[in-house]
């Protein structure tokens, strides 16, 4: 019996989410009284892989196999299970996040495992049953997921359950496994040009129609410029092509929960909250002291965002400067 | 929630080699599987009952999942519209969900089937939908990306890994030629074109299509269209909620002068420790 991380990594390195799920998998092996893997379906350098070790993982491999360049969910499932099945791993995390959303339900069907689809803390035991929490109705609930299936994939969500550090008593392993082929071909790959995925931020600066056209965006890309955090949007204003679709946002767009979310002149509809609401910190902008969003807030300004944002700028300007 | 005997039996499901089989030498029309969801309206108050252990669905309005009705069935119906074809949607639910079946038909699907039972754990609904995709020739199964009442991101997935067919998941377009699919579809940091032939799983994000209003005629035509009810074969059922709870009420709002930004400045360092 063992748990099983499948760690993610773009481009050769790994995310903070790959590290929560390290260190998530290692206090359940602890709960459990087992050891926690990691593996990489990617090369990775083996000095990288050894670093996994500090967050609680024992084994640690990477897979170097061309066919594993492009994302195909069924090849990836397909390895990962050839390897838990090798390091009996009864239980397999990953991160809610693309690649983890789209590979665990396809292993969950090969395994025959149960799921939770959305972790937001460390379970808890009744013998081999186990209960977790999960957000559901977008964040306007939480629910206690209990699994009684003998093996266990849960998917953590990331920014949830901080990475802790430990001792490193990893060991940098290689493992054989076939690669199966791909049926997808990868005609092009478009990346978001270096910016910082809106996923993964700490912090999320966003706007809404209050901005009155896409003209007026520049203040909001020098918000998040300065603070290093990525750019985001409500729904009305990707749908009129202000802002791209992949900034939207909220109960039918993306899920944020990044440390801080600004809000700038958007109203703070249900279902605007609903992709918002689990950020730690939330200052709102608005110049109508009744918008349902300071409902949500932790902080707020009442007033113009063509006045206050620019003053706000330099403020934040002259504390990175200070720092 | 959990039947006995649902809980008893327990089905391993191989791949439908004999059905690829079949498809390849003919040139019959595409058969399209919508899977729909049921899900409360979005702007739904949320409580529970019995003590916090079931979703109080008293007066709550009830629709197609967004994802499954806006992107998935539309651009189904377009591409039959276009190629020819026909379009079935698929729900595993109880005989009430007939409501949210009548607007997909409403809104252009062909045939509906349901399966009778409750859709309670993720791998259940799967392995039903797997079970009767097996026993029929679809070409493609279109999902949404997500329920938005239990946020899964899980049936599709699930569904794909017990027929073993391809599952793309994210996709924001869906263009096809003969049985070649080309696929765009969100990925870590972007976004990538793909191609691959039938059959195979896809979920179904913004971007894929506008979403309709069914119109008169189809509302109309939606009464006389089939619903077949099937029973639901037996699996487990692995996973399931206890208890809910609603998340904990911000203290209140700070406001802060719009005079003075360096405040707000100040307190997101010292107080709330963000930046
Ligand atoms: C099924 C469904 C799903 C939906 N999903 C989503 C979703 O995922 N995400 C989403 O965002 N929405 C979603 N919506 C839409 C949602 O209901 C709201 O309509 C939308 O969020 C409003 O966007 P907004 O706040 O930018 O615009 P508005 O509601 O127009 O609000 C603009 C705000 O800006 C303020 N303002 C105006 N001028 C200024 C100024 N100069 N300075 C400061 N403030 C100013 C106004 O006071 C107002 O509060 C959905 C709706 C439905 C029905
Ligand atoms: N009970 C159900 N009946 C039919 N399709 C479903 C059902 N539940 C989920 N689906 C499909 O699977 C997708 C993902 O659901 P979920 O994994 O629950 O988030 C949905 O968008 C639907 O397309």
């Amino acid at each position: 019996m063992s748990v099983l991380v499948f760690v993610e990594s773009t481009n050769g390195s790994f995310k903070k989410s790959a590290f929560e799920a390290v260190s998530y998998g290692a206090r359940i092996a602890a709960q459990i009284g087992t050891e926690a893997h990691a593996v990489a379906l990617e090369n990775i350098p083996d000095d990288m892989l050894k670093s996994l070790g500090e967050y609680g993982a024992s084994k640690v491999c990477s897979i170097k196999n061309d066919s594993l360049k492009n994302f195909d969910a069924n090849v990836f499932a397909s390895v990962i299970n050839d390897i838990a099945a090798k390091l009996s791993a009864t239980i397999v995390i990953f991160s809610m996040s693309y690649s983890g959303k789209a590979i665990a339900p396809v292993l969950a069907a090969k395994m025959n495992a149960g799921m939770v689809p959305g972790a937001i803390d460390l379970p808890k035991w009744e013998g081999s049953e186990m209960k977790v929490n999960k957000n559901v109705f977008s964040g306007k609930a939480i629910a206690t997921y209990a699994l009684h299936s003998e093996k266990k994939i849960i998917c953590l969500t990331p920014n949830t359950v901080a990475a802790e550090k430990t001792e490193n008593k990893s060991s940098v392993e290689s493992i054989d496994v076939t690669v199966p082929v791909s049926k997808i071909t990868v005609k092009e790959v478009v990346k978001a040009g270096g910016k910082i995925s809106l996923t993964d931020a700490d912090i999320v600066v966003s706007a809404g129609r209050g901005m009155k056209g896409p003209e007026n965006w520049g203040m909001i890309e020098e918000m998040a410029n300065i603070l290093g955090a990525a750019t985001a949007c409500s729904r009305p204003v990707a749908d009129i092509h202000w802002r791209p679709h992949e900034e939207h946002v909220g109960q039918t767009g993306l899920t944020v929960r990044p440390n801080l979310y600004i809000a700038i002149g958007i109203s703070g509809a249900i279902q605007h909250l609903a992709g918002v609401n689990g950020s730690k910190v939330i200052v709102v902008i608005n110049k109508d002291p009744e918008a349902p969003f300071f409902k949500a807030a932790d902080y707020g300004i009442v007033g113009d965002a063509f006045e206050v944002v620019p003053k706000l700028n330099e403020a934040f300007k002259k504390f990175k400067s200070a720092v | 929630m959990i039947t006995l005997t649902s809980t008893l039996f327990f089905y391993f499901y191989r791949p439908s080699e004999m059905h690829r089989n079949k498809r390849q030498n003919t040139n019959e029309i595409m058969k399209f599987l919508v899977c729909i969801s049921k899900a409360p309206d979005t702007t739904t108050k949320i409580s529970f009952t019995d003590n916090s252990t079931k979703f109080n669905n008293d007066k709550v309005q009830f629709i197609i999942n967004p994802y499954d009705e806006w992107y998935a069935l539309v651009r189904a119906i377009e591409l039959k519209e276009k190629l020819g074809g026909t379009v079935t949607v698929l729900n595993v639910g109880a005989a009430d969900n007939e409501a949210i079946i009548r607007k997909a038909l409403a809104i252009g699907a062909d045939d509906a089937v349901r399966i009778d039972a409750e859709p309670d754990d993720a791998l259940f609904v799967a392995s039903q939908i797997a079970q009767h995709v097996k026993s029929e020739t679809y070409d493609i199964v279109l999902c949404g990306k997500e329920t938005i009442d239990y946020n899964g991101s899980e049936v599709g997935g699930m569904i794909a890994g017990f027929l073993d067919w391809t599952f793309v998941s994210l996709a924001t377009s869906l263009e096809l030629n003969g049985n070649t699919a080309t696929l765009n579809r969100e990925i870590a940091g972007g976004h990538e074109v793909i191609e691959l032939t039938t059959p195979f799983v896809l979920s179904a994000a913004k971007g894929m299509a506008e979403a309709r209003i069914p119109n008169m005629r189809g509302i109309m035509a939606a009464r006389t269209k089939p619903i077949k009810v099937i029973s639901p074969v037996s699996a487990e059922k692995f996973s399931s909620i206890v208890s809910y709870e609603l998340p904990k009420e911000k203290s209140g709002v700070k406001l802060i002068s719009p005079e003075h930004p360096d405040e707000l400045v100040n307190l997101l360092q010292n107080e709330a420790k963000v930046i």
